[in-house]
C-alpha cells in the first residue's frame, strides 16, 4: 500500500470563533437556555435572600441594644442562631443541587451534538471550552439575577418586621461589631451568590461536556436521554 | 496499479453489555480502492454499522488495525484523528446529525472552522456546495424547517466542506421514502463518477446495489461475501422486477 501525505495535527481555533459559536448556540436555543438559567437564577435567589434576611436580623440586632427596637424578645443568642445557620445549609444546598441538576441535564441532551462536531474534526478541548463558556455566562447572568431578586426579597420581608428603621441600620458593607460576629454585609452577600453561582454552572456542565467529549464520538453519538 | 485508500487487518470490535460480551465484529479484512463505491450490506444487527464507526475513526477497534492512505489509525495522536475527520472523511449519517441550532449555511461552514479557512472563503464555499444540492434558495433555513430530503442534502454538503477524499454514509437513505432516497443515491454516486471521491456506504437498500462498484456482505460480523458490479447487475435485474 502506498504512503499517501502524513496525516496533519488539526489546529486550535481562535478564542473569538469558540465566542461567537456558544453565544450563537445560547441565542438559537434562547428558549431552553432561559430555562436553565432560570435554575440557577431560583437556585441563587433562595440562597441569598436567607442570607441577607440574616445580615439584616443581625444587623437590627446589633442596633437594637442601643436603640429602641424591640422586636427580638424571642432571640436569646447573639449573632447567628442554630436554626439561621441551618437555613442557610438548607439553602445552600438546594442551590448546589438544583443548578447542578440544571446544567448536567442541558449538557446530556446534547451528546449528540458533541459527537457530530468531533465527527466534523472538533478536538476535545474545543468542544469543552465551548460548554464552558456557555455555562459560565448562563451561570453569571442567572445568578446575578438571582442574587438581586433574592436581595429585593429579604429587604422586603425586613421592611414588613423591622419598618423603615431597615434603612438606618442596613448592613449594606461589611461590618465587624465590637462584641458580636463579623457581618459580611448585603454587597458581599451579592457577589459571593453570583461567583458560587458562576463556579456551580461551570462544574456542573463542564464536567459532563469534559466525559462526553472524551467518548469516541460514535458512542456520544448513540446516547439516548 | 491498486490504490488501497481503506485496509482493515482482523479488525475485532467488542461490546460489554454488563457481564457478557457482544462481539459485533468477528475479524474483517478488507481492501477498499480509490475512487470505488462499495456498498456494506447486511441486516440489522450484522455489524456493518460497527464497520463503518471503525473505518471512519468514529470508534476504536478492540483489536486489529485500520489503515487509511497507508496510515495506522491506531497510531495516530488524538490532533491527528481530529484532522483526519476533518479534512480526510466526509460523513453522512441515516439521522442527519445536523446541528439544529445553526442554519444549513451554519453547518456546512462548521467543518471548515475547524479547518481554519477564512470567513470569506468558507461563505462562498458553502454556498456554492449548497447551490449544488439544490438548496441554493434556503441556505439559511434551521433543519427542523428543512424536510428529510432537504436536510440529507445539507448533511451531504457538509461532508464535502473540506473536499475529503473519502464519504462515509451510514444508512442515508434510510429515513427517507422512496423517490427522496433515490435522489439521494444519484447525488452521491454524481460525487463518486464526477469528483472521484471513494464512497463507502453501510446500507441495506436496495437501490444502492446497481451504483456499487462492489458490495460487501456482512453477517454476523464476518465478511459474507464480496461481489463485483458485473455480478450485481444480474441480480439487480431480478431484485428490480419485484422491488418497482
Amino acid at each position: 500500500m502506498q504512503q499517501r501525505t502524513p496525516i496533519e495535527e488539526q489546529i486550535d481555533l481562535p478564542f473569538v470563533e469558540s465566542l461567537r459559536i456558544s453565544f450563537q448556540s445560547l441565542k438559537i436555543r434562547f428558549g431552553r437556555s432561559i430555562i436553565t438559567t432560570a435554575g440557577i437564577t431560583l437556585g441563587i435567589a433562595f440562597l441569598v435572600s436567607v442570607w441577607t434576611n440574616n445580615e439584616i436580623g443581625v444587623a437590627l440586632q446589633e442596633s437594637g441594644r442601643q436603640s429602641t427596637i424591640n422586636t427580638f424578645e424571642e432571640t436569646t443568642e447573639q449573632g447567628i442562631s442554630t436554626k439561621d445557620i441551618w437555613l442557610i445549609v438548607m439553602s445552600l444546598i438546594v442551590c448546589v443541587v438544583g443548578i447542578a441538576n440544571s446544567m448536567l441535564m442541558a449538557v446530556t441532551e446534547r451528546f449528540r451534538e458533541i459527537g457530530t462536531m468531533k465527527c466534523l474534526g472538533a478536538l476535545d478541548g474545543f468542544v469543552v471550552r465551548l460548554f464552558l463558556l456557555e455555562s459560565g455566562f448562563q451561570g453569571f447572568s442567572g445568578a446575578l439575577i438571582g442574587a438581586l431578586i433574592g436581595t429585593l426579597g429579604a429587604v422586603l420581608l425586613g421592611l414588613k418586621d423591622y419598618g423603615l428603621d431597615l434603612f438606618f441600620y442596613f448592613p449594606l458593607l461589611p461590618a465587624q461589631p465590637e462584641n458580636g460576629p463579623m457581618q459580611l454585609g448585603v454587597i458581599v452577600v451579592i457577589l459571593l451568590g453570583c461567583i458560587l453561582g458562576m463556579i456551580l454552572a461551570v462544574i456542573g456542565s463542564s464536567f459532563p461536556a469534559w466525559r462526553a467529549a472524551k467518548l469516541p464520538p460514535a458512542e456520544a453519538m448513540r446516547t439516548e436521554v | 496499479m491498486n490504490d488501497i485508500v481503506v485496509k482493515t487487518e482482523d479488525v475485532v470490535k467488542e461490546y460489554r453489555m454488563g457481564s457478557n460480551i457482544l462481539r459485533a465484529l468477528d475479524g474483517i479484512n478488507i481492501e477498499i480502492e480509490r475512487g470505488e463505491y462499495i456498498s456494506l450490506m447486511g441486516p440489522s444487527g450484522s455489524g456493518k454499522s460497527t464497520l463503518f464507526n471503525m473505518i471512519g475513526a468514529l470508534d476504536r477497534p478492540t483489536e486489529g488495525q485500520v489503515y487509511i492512505d497507508g496510515q495506522n489509525m491506531s497510531q495516530l495522536s488524538q490532533r491527528q484523528i481530529a484532522a483526519f475527520r476533518c479534512h480526510r472523511v466526509g460523513y453522512i449519517f441515516q439521522s442527519y446529525n445536523l446541528l439544529h441550532v445553526r442554519s444549513a449555511h451554519g453547518n456546512v461552514t462548521l467543518p471548515m472552522i475547524f479547518a481554519g479557512i477564512s470567513e470569506r472563503e468558507r461563505n462562498e464555499k458553502a454556498e456554492k456546495l449548497l447551490d449544488m444540492v439544490g438548496l441554493g434558495d434556503r441556505m439559511y433555513h434551521l433543519p427542523d424547517e428543512l424536510s428529510g430530503g432537504q436536510r440529507q442534502r445539507v448533511a451531504i454538503a457538509r461532508a464535502l466542506a473540506n473536499d475529503p477524499s473519502i464519504v462515509l454514509a451510514d444508512e442515508p437513505t434510510a429515513n427517507l421514502d422512496t423517490i427522496t432516497g433515490r435522489e439521494i443515491i444519484d447525488l452521491i454516486k454524481r460525487l463518486n463518477t464526477e469528483q472521484g471521491v471513494t464512497v463507502i456506504s453501510a446500507t441495506h437498500d436496495l437501490k444502492m446495489l446497481d451504483v456499487s462498484d462492489r458490495i460487501v456482505d456482512i453477517r454476523d460480523g464476518l465478511v459474507e461475501r464480496i461481489r463485483n458490479r458485473d455480478e450485481i447487475e444480474i441480480e439487480v435485474g431480478e431484485v428490480g422486477g419485484e422491488g418497482e
